[in-house]
């Protein structure tokens, strides 16, 4: 009889669907979400969506950093035939919307309450003058540290939990023959570093002024002089192959016991799940040093273009209030490593890390020391991050450049970029 | 087109209105096929220098606008320090790009031209390299020059400790390891070229220096390399051309790290444009590249030209 019931159910489904096939619409969604983990959180999603009686058209295109992505989007939006929905981050979203092509989502956001689900400094983001045109998909917390307490074990050290403890630790770990940092260097990866220190010396007030209001004082601060020193600093525990080495392979080298220590988004646990390591045995997750009460974030968004249909904007509408919905804030965060934006889920199937992340995320929300990344386009626009980047990676290479001088270079370019 | 001609005047039947589409179409057929091409070309060629030209002048970021703000964006290029730098580098790497491989091509193929056996099997060997595409060598030089990977490891581990070469990691020297790259890619080619080219000479000249008594190296500096100077100038204009739209090479090999030290103007461009949300600014950078191929191409065309019209 279960079975029956089982074999039943589609075709029940199905006819609900058909019942519902007048209100059915397709969505169009483009994603960069191509890896393993990534493609099987998105067909979640599919998945949620179909049930409802949808159909949903994949527009994946590869490439991790979503540059060829955007490449593509800009050139359908362009000629005027947008996908329903694209994963756009950040300051980005507002660029989008002021050229008038995001759909207004509030009827949804209202249906879902998500003005109570989500801190302020998320769905600021989120919207444009006041409406949601965006949905949050997943929380990334950027400044974490990952450690392998078997490296600090034997060179008979603590993990460093300040940027004036580093040195000493770090010098202990080099004696004893390991690197004391895993690092890639690639200028992304530079700015995770340098937004870490910047946030972990200077507090989330002066992170803000200087990365969110761009205040050139701030930039040109004594503070920030400091601040690239130390940053300056971390080059000797650095070993020297790490020009253009990616993310990942840093990653494994804190895995397999070569280096101690990495400063990296939590995507990196997805590393160590992979190598079969448990966290809190095999590896450490500890907040960068310096900042454990405060939450660098990093938030993965779908934001909603304007369509003609009106089968497809109920399609659409369906979509944003899926992504918001539990079902699918547990499964793909559980996927990617991230933690879901929604708050109040439960979490009994997420790991030490992530609860940590939760933790951390809803106390730094309460106390405003929730920040948003500069290093992954969540505090400022493009090109203005691309002009602290070039500031940032060309300082930590170039060895006859004095932090002062990097500093009026930054607070030059970020004038120049604004 | 002859074949339609012919045909007209075979079948004398053919009424004076035939022959008169025929003519008619004997006249236009060769502007209608060329003119599709034609017109892609203008467009999609020109069309699109011009657009750029445009865009280089408005305050475009994330998508095209046209609010014009004259030549700021180049004022703005030329107080960027990354774009200096990458102005910098393409004279670096092209000038020893294409003065190494000018050499050393010229110098293969006159050791190949000596008449050797199994000359067919080495010429390949040599001009292999052209066959792959820049960022698959890119990728082996920068395994092969990864300090801790490539070459340095292997001389270390056979016993030479202190054996030293990290210039893919040293700011200051990685552009001359895109220099190495680059050069292991094209020379072979280059050497094709001169090959031919020396082959092309009329053997009867060579003969009469020899019976004048000349030396060999004296018949090459005085008649045989000055006899190929147009293939120097068509390998002049081919490795200029490869230099300035360098890209595929710096992207695999460096990825214009370490830092922004070995970022090239093509690399810059495509950055701005695309991922920086500063059209303008990227627009700006293509109209100097396309100056600079401009300022090396009408020399070579002008001097072309009028040697044709002498000749």
């Amino acid at each position: 009889m279960k079975r029956i019931k089982k074999a039943l159910a589609p075709i029940v489904l199905s006819g609900i669907a058909a019942a519902t096939s007048a209100q059915a619409g397709e969505v169009e969604v483009l994603h960069w979400w191509t890896s393993g983990g990534e493609a099987a959180s998105v067909a979640v999603l599919k998945g949620l969506l179909e049930k409802e009686g949808h159909t949903w058209k994949d527009f994946a295109v590869a490439g991790g950093g979503g540059e060829s992505a955007m490449t593509v989007l800009k050139s359908r939006a362009v000629s005027g035939n947008p996908p329903a929905a694209a994963q756009i981050k950040g300051l980005d979203i507002q660029e989008w919307a002021n050229l008038g092509l995001l759909a207004n989502l509030d009827s949804v956001a209202k249906t879902g309450n998500w003005d109570k689900l989500l801190p302020e400094v998320v769905s600021n983001v989120m919207k444009y003058e006041n409406h949601y045109v965006a949905v949050p998909v997943n929380v990334h917390r950027v400044n974490w540290l990952w450690a392998n307490p078997d490296v600090f074990r034997k060179a008979g050290v603590g993990i460093p939990t300040t940027w004036e403890e580093f040195p000493a630790a770090a010098d202990a770990i080099q004696k004893a023959g390991f690197i004391p940092l895993a690092h890639g260097g690639q200028a992304w990866q530079d700015a995770t570093l340098f937004e870490a220190i910047a946030l972990g010396m200077g507090g989330s007030e002066f992170y803000n002024k200087a990365f969110v209001k761009h205040d050139a004082d701030t930039l040109k601060s004594e503070k920030m002089v400091k601040i690239f020193e130390t940053f300056k600093s971390m080059r000797k525990y650095i070993d020297k192959d790490a020009a253009g080495r990616d993310w990942n392979i840093a990653t494994s080298m804190v895995i397999n016991g070569k280096a101690a220590m990495q400063v990296m988004g939590d995507w990196a646990k997805g590393e160590f799940t992979a190598a079969g390591k448990k966290p809190g045995v095999d590896y450490m997750c500890l907040p960068a040093p310096g900042t454990s009460g405060q939450f660098t974030f990093n938030i993965d968004s779908f934001a909603m273009f304007k369509l003609n249909s009106d089968a497809n904007v109920k399609a659409q509408d369906a979509m944003a209030r899926l992504i918001m919905e539990p079902t699918f804030q547990e499964t793909f965060n559980l996927n990617k490593g991230s933690i879901p934006v929604r708050s109040g889920m439960a979490r009994d199937k997420f790991d030490s890390c992530a609860e940590a992340s939760m933790d951390a995320f809803n106390a730094a929300a309460s106390t405003g020391d929730l920040v948003p990344s500069m290093a992954h386009g969540m505090s400022t626009t493009s090109y203005i991050q691309g002009a602290i980047y070039d500031v940032v990676t060309n300082f930590f290479n170039d060895d006859s450049q004095s932090a002062k001088e990097a500093v009026n270079k930054l607070a030059q370019a970020v004038k120049a970029a604004m | 087109m002859r074949a339609i001609s012919m045909g007209a005047h075979d079948r004398p039947e053919a009424t004076a209105k035939a022959k008169g589409g025929l003519a008619w179409l004997e006249r236009w057929l060769p502007k209608m096929v060329l003119a599709p091409t034609f017109v892609m070309m203008l467009v999609f060629i020109y069309g699109y220098i011009i657009w750029t030209a445009v865009l280089s002048m408005t305050n475009s970021r994330f998508l095209p606008s046209y609010d014009f703000v004259g030549l700021l964006q180049y004022e703005k290029l030329f107080e960027n320090d990354r774009w200096l730098v990458a102005c910098t580098n393409l004279g670096v790497f092209g000038g020893l790009f294409i003065l190494v491989c000018l050499a050393l091509g010229v110098f293969l193929a006159i050791l190949l031209d000596q008449k050797i056996r199994q000359e067919g099997a080495i010429r390949t060997i040599y001009l292999y390299p052209m066959a792959l595409s820049f960022i698959v060598t890119g990728t082996a030089w920068k395994w092969m020059l990864n300090p801790g990977l490539g070459l340095e490891k292997v001389v270390r581990d056979m016993g030479f400790e202190s054996f030293t070469f990290d210039w893919i990691v040293d700011p200051d020297m990685a552009i001359y390891t895109l220099v190495i790259a680059a050069v292991w890619q094209s020379s072979g080619f280059v050497m094709a070229m001169f090959l031919a080219g020396l082959r092309g000479i009329d053997s009867s000249i060579i003969q009469a220096a020899q019976i004048d008594g000349a030396s060999m190296p004296k018949i090459y500096r005085r008649i045989i390399l000055p006899s190929l100077r147009p293939v120097f100038f068509s390998a002049f204009i081919i490795l200029s051309h490869i230099a300035i739209k360098s890209f595929d090479l710096v992207a695999a090999m460096t990825g214009g790290g370490p830092g922004y030290s070995t970022d090239l103007p093509a690399t810059f461009m495509y950055a701005h444009s695309f991922t920086r949300s500063q059209i303008g600014l990227g627009s700006a950078s293509a109209m100097l590249m396309l100056g600079g191929v401009l300022a090396i191409l009408i020399p070579y065309l002008y001097s072309e030209l009028r040697g044709s019209r002498n000749g």
